[in-house]
């Protein structure tokens, strides 16, 4: 592995895990949002250093594009951002803090213990996950599971739209009946 | 690259996502942090894929993608129906579904 290669995997990881901390730690809900755009992008370039430009296109236009669209425009909407934050349950954090830090351990322990050598990822080129190997794999072998995900994405934009109604007739529905 | 770079860099994405859950009330930024995990789960997917070369991996991913997308869709619906009738969306408001 090259120098110039080393550096910009280490400058991958540290913009992902410093905006990652940026989402966690930032007061207000709109830098968090934008924190996790940085992220997204950032794991998207890693896709395509991992041979999948599919996937890593497919990353910034629904997660980075869509998705974190939607929740900027919720926490607008809502003006979430002007809610204090404040800590009602005492010795919450450092409990969080010792949990994490215990799940950090057993990650560090499998990595020391397993017995099993591991190669480096291989170097493969852009046809292995291009947009044509993956649409052929996914429309023959994958066929059903595509039309089920259309499915959940049909019944969950149907669910969305249901959820967001306001209900008053209902509501002037049964006061009526009280009357 | 080693595989073991993308698993730490994965566990470490993973686990601040956990973080988040944990420490924070907002409900919108606990959301996030869940979108945090799935990303560290779809990397973690996509350093398989090419590590033996099979492209199912990448194609778990897509479908990963499509269901966070709608999970995404009901959750924040969700949290709009729940900001009309509580004016809030700290966790600590809603626990409370006694009503």
């Amino acid at each position: 592995m090259p120098v110039i290669g080393t550096i910009f995997y280490v400058f991958l990881a540290v913009v992902a895990i410093g905006s990652a901390l940026g989402m966690l730690l930032n007061r207000s809900p709109i830098y968090s949002a934008l924190f996790l755009v940085l992220n997204f992008a950032t794991v998207a370039v890693l896709y395509l250093a991992l041979g999948a430009p599919f996937i890593a296109l497919t990353q910034i236009t629904v997660y980075a594009g869509a998705i974190m669209v939607l929740f900027l425009f919720v926490i607008t909407l809502l003006g979430a951002e002007k809610l204090p934050g404040y800590d009602p349950i005492k010795g919450h954090r450092q409990t969080a803090l010792v949990f994490a830090l215990i799940f950090v351990v057993e990650v560090v322990l499998f990595f020391v213990f397993r017995n099993q050598t591991v190669g480096p990822v291989p170097l493969i080129g852009p046809d292995f996950g291009g947009p044509k190997n993956l649409g052929v794999t996914m429309f023959t072998e994958y066929l059903l599971p595509i039309e089920v995900v259309a499915f959940i994405l049909l019944s969950a934009t149907v669910g969305a739209i249901m959820l967001t109604k306001p209900e008053r007739k209902v509501s002037t529905r049964l006061s009526q009946q009280k009357d | 690259m080693p595989l073991s770079y993308f698993l730490g860099l994965s566990a470490i994405m993973f686990t601040i996502g956990v973080l988040g859950v944990i420490l924070r009330w907002n409900a919108l930024v606990i959301f996030m942090s869940l979108e945090l995990m799935f990303n560290a789960a779809n990397l973690i997917f996509v350093t398989y894929a090419s590590y033996y070369q099979v492209l199912t991996g990448q194609i778990f991913v897509f479908f990963i993608m499509a269901v966070a997308a709608a999970e995404v869709a009901v959750g924040l619906a969700l949290m709009v129906a729940i900001f009309r009738t509580k004016r809030s969306v700290d966790i600590d408001q809603v626990s409370s579904l006694k009503g």
